[in-house]
């Protein structure tokens, strides 16, 4: 790996589950050095379970999904519920360019670790706490996982059939919150680069949802309209769907958006007659009669590979794509030869498939160094390398549990 | 105080919602951004909807206003050499260039990010495709309803859908494509930090694709690791709760620990049910499933999700309303949080925006200006900061350039 563009930067983390641990590791793949303080006596969610599969996971270190979110950084384990413990958090503070939490709003200054706390340790400290609700506000000690956020945010509302309840939400809405901590930090980041200070940022995963759905927003806002669940249906385009294909549970994504497409679309599935067909004539024919046109589409796609569709209608220029699953996702042609799949070497895990960062940096491309950390693994660099304490002090805080 | 990326020049060649949402996050935070518009008819958001009044009009599409704000914009015609000209001036001024034109338009126009880092070497250059600069599909085209699919977004969804035989759809909105310019501008600015230390430059490449995909980074990799197909029955994870009807509309409940499913219990008085030893202990509960949300539908039904909200909340029970895009603009929490915020914009007057889901205590989110009109700052930019004359902008104007 080559460096990337935060060496340099070091960023301490009272973090858990997917939210906090993932947007530091964007920065990890950034190139920040990532300090992780855990402990055995409250152990990280991610460590134990799969919130996707519902895998349990027998020791600390076994969890793949811990892994794919705390690649390259290091562990520390600090039972905070001991002064001395507390106190070897703001030593880390001291020598840290950011610090970030994501426990429940009130949690971290009751452990003498808040920002006004951390800030008499090192005056240019940023910290972002991330929370459900935010840190203000009559909500702001209410607890919630993603399926909350998504609903609180309003993305729930607007996502699935139009004849059938909301959409619930899993981890993709923690890692939406988490990129944009990621952006947050790097804001201040700049800013302090340019004037020397740093700064508090309240952030709230309800409202990292809600800003995803502005032009939404926006439709209350000018026109009273409450918009709701439409499948996959467009304000103009039709078709505008997703048919199925060949296979178990196998489908294609097709949008039309111009006529031109519209023709495209017709010589694909050997219907010229379509394209005169006065139904279908124009986009705003098109849209009203979707209902008819949908299923002559199916008609057409069901006995066919996905890829064979996508690859036909392409040529005609027309957008289409399938709807891939994660036994899809790892399989297709174009990701593999993108190489977004990664395996790296765990030491009790073994080989691990994790993704690559979501971005290529020409100069400063960084990326994935090493594994997630063991529980703990880095204690010894930590305290000593770092914090300059001596093999005996280090032995003397695990007897008493302080480093656990 | 001043804006975390004050001083940060930014020009942006892009339409819809990636490439602007990315650059708005900026534009927001205090970068001086630069968009750049075909003449006449703009940003393709501005023709799209919802407009005020339900009007089509190229200056009152919520998207293109929400999307834009904080910008400046100008128009210009980059094909016609004196356009390209001027785009080179610009570009020679700018710290970050975010573009998300087709794959060698760029370079077909001598504008390609090897040329441009002759003249300018401290330039950011970021192309953001659908599917990349790579691989058999970089040059397919897809509208954001494809990529919610291609990045395994809408497989999954809607969560729990009664069967397969429906088929999955997109995450509402254009939240995919939102989240396509999230990442993109995370890397913008992990690359800005790294001009403020070397003064170098250099190229982003964002797949829209694997940006979508990064955010199912766990998702996606259980079949390479577990050979599980994740579906959007739900079935490889049974667990009681989720979204639930009550009297108004819907609640999610999830409890993944223990004190949270007996605080649930607790709201609903500790039916006898729950204290039956299936439900006692986590595991079979899970078996459960279905009779046990059967059973808490039958009195979320009976009640209002506000009340299940506040009065499970008091028990620190993760609940929550699905609200609706009234609920939030009427929220108590989000007005407390001053997440709203009013602007007046030329032709429509006061309007509500959304701000930004963080608070910097050393910079304040600010909406300082409106979404451009088309070519609102065409003087500003083009006389005040590369320094053509009135006459100049009159000529090109006259000739379609800008």
């Amino acid at each position: 790996m080559r460096q990337g563009p935060l060496k340099g930067v070091r960023l301490t983390e009272f973090t858990s589950a997917w939210a906090g641990p993932y947007a530091t590791c964007l920065l990890g793949f950034l190139g920040a050095e990532i300090i992780k303080v855990e402990s055995r006596k409250r152990l990280d969610h991610s460590r134990s379970l799969s919130f996707s599969t519902g895998k349990e996971f027998k020791g600390p270190d076994e969890s793949e999904v811990f892994d794919n979110l705390n690649l390259n950084k290091r562990s520390i384990t600090l039972n905070l519920k001991k002064p001395e413990a507390v106190e070897i958090a703001k030593k880390l503070a001291k020598i840290s360019d950011v610090v970030m939490e994501n426990m429940r709003p009130g949690v971290m200054p009751r452990l003498g670790l808040g920002y006004e706390a951390l800030r008499a340790e090192r005056e240019d400290l940023i910290y972002l706490s991330s929370s459900a609700c935010g840190q203000k506000g009559p909500q702001r000690e209410y607890v919630g996982y993603a399926p909350t956020f998504a609903a609180l945010g309003g993305v729930s509302y607007i996502t699935g059939y139009e004849d059938w309840p909301p959409s619930n939400f899993m981890g993709a809405i923690d890692l939406r919150s988490a990129t944009t901590a990621a952006l947050a930090i790097l804001a201040a980041l700049c800013q302090r680069q340019r004037t020397g200070r740093g700064q508090y940022i309240d952030m709230a995963s309800q409202e990292t949802i809600s800003v995803l759905i502005g032009d939404v927003l926006m439709d209350y806002i000018m026109n009273k309209r409450v918009q709701t669940r439409k499948g996959n249906r467009d304000h103009l385009m039709a078709p505008h769907n997703c048919y199925r294909c060949k296979g178990e549970d196998r489908w294609i994504s097709i949008a039309v958006a111009t006529d031109e497409e519209w023709r495209g679309l017709c010589e694909a599935m050997s219907r010229p007659d379509l394209i005169h067909d006065e139904r279908f004539a124009g986009i705003h024919d098109r849209y009203k009669n979707q209902e008819a046109l949908d299923p002559l589409i199916s008609e057409w796609t069901r006995d066919k590979d996905y890829y064979e569709v996508m690859e036909v209608l392409q040529k005609k220029g027309v957008a289409a794509a399938p709807s891939l699953s994660s036994e899809g996702l790892f399989k297709d042609p174009h990701l593999g030869e993108r190489n977004i799949y990664r395996q790296v070497e765990h030491p009790v895990i073994g080989e691990d498939w994790v993704l690559s960062p979501p971005w290529r940096l020409s100069a400063t491309p960084g990326g994935i160094e090493r594994h997630s950390p063991l529980l703990g693994e880095h204690n010894g660099y930590v305290l000593g390398e770092l914090l300059g304490m001596s093999p005996e002090e280090i032995h003397r805080l695990e007897q008493d549990e302080v480093v656990y | 105080m001043g804006r975390a990326l004050e001083g940060m020049k930014v020009l942006e060649l892009c339409s819809m919602v990636s490439g602007p949402y990315c650059t708005k996050l900026m534009a927001d935070l205090g970068a001086e951004v630069i968009k750049v518009e075909p003449p006449g008819k703009g940003d393709r958001a501005r023709s799209m909807p919802p407009f005020q009044g339900d009007k089509p009009s190229k200056e009152k599409s919520g998207l293109f206003l929400y999307l834009n704000t904080n910008k400046q914009g100008v128009t210009l015609d980059p094909a016609r050499p004196e356009g390209k000209k001027i785009l080179q001036e610009l570009i020679q001024g700018a710290d970050v260039l975010v573009e998300d034109r087709p794959l060698g338009e760029m370079e077909g126009l001598g504008l390609g990010y090897e040329t441009l880092k002759k003249t300018n070497p401290g330039l950011i250059m970021t192309s953001i495709t659908p599917f990349g600069r790579s691989g058999p599909f970089k040059d397919y085209r897809a509208h954001s309803l494809n990529l919610a699919h291609a990045s395994g977004q809408a497989y999954l969804l809607p969560l729990l859908s009664p069967h397969q035989r429906r088929p999955p759809v997109k995450v509402g909105g254009y939240t995919s494509d939102y989240d396509a310019g999230l990442v993109a501008a995370v890397a913008v600015l992990g690359a800005f930090f790294w001009k403020g230390i070397s003064g170098a430059g250099q190229f982003i490449e964002i797949s829209k694709q694997e940006a979508q995909i990064s955010m199912q980074r766990v998702e996606s990799v259980t079949y390479a690791n577990d050979q599980v197909v994740m579906t959007r029955t739900g079935t490889q994870r049974p667990m009681p709760g989720g979204v639930l009807p009550c009297k108004d509309g819907h609640v999610v409940v999830i409890t993944p620990e223990e004190h949270q499913w007996d605080a649930l219990m607790e709201l609903l008085g500790n039916p006898e049910w729950s204290k039956e030893p299936w439900c006692r202990d986590r595991v079979i509960r899970a078996d459960h499933t279905d009779e046990i949300n059967g059973y808490l539908a039958d009195w979320t039904r009976r009640h209002t999700k506000e009340e299940i909200f506040q009065k499970g909340q008091a028990l620190s029970c993760p609940v929550s309303p699905c609200q609706s895009a009234e609920d939030l603009v009427k929220s108590e929490q989000l007005e407390a949080r001053g997440f709203f915020v009013e602007n007046t914009h030329p032709e429509m007057g006061r309007l509500k925006f959304p701000s930004s889901p963080y608070r910097f205590s050393e910079s304040p989110w600010r909406l300082e200006r409106s979404a451009p009109l088309l070519g609102e700052s065409n003087k500003e930019v083009y006389c005040g900061r590369l320094g053509y004359s009135r006459e100049d902008i009159e000529k090109l104007k006259k000739e379609g350039v800008i």
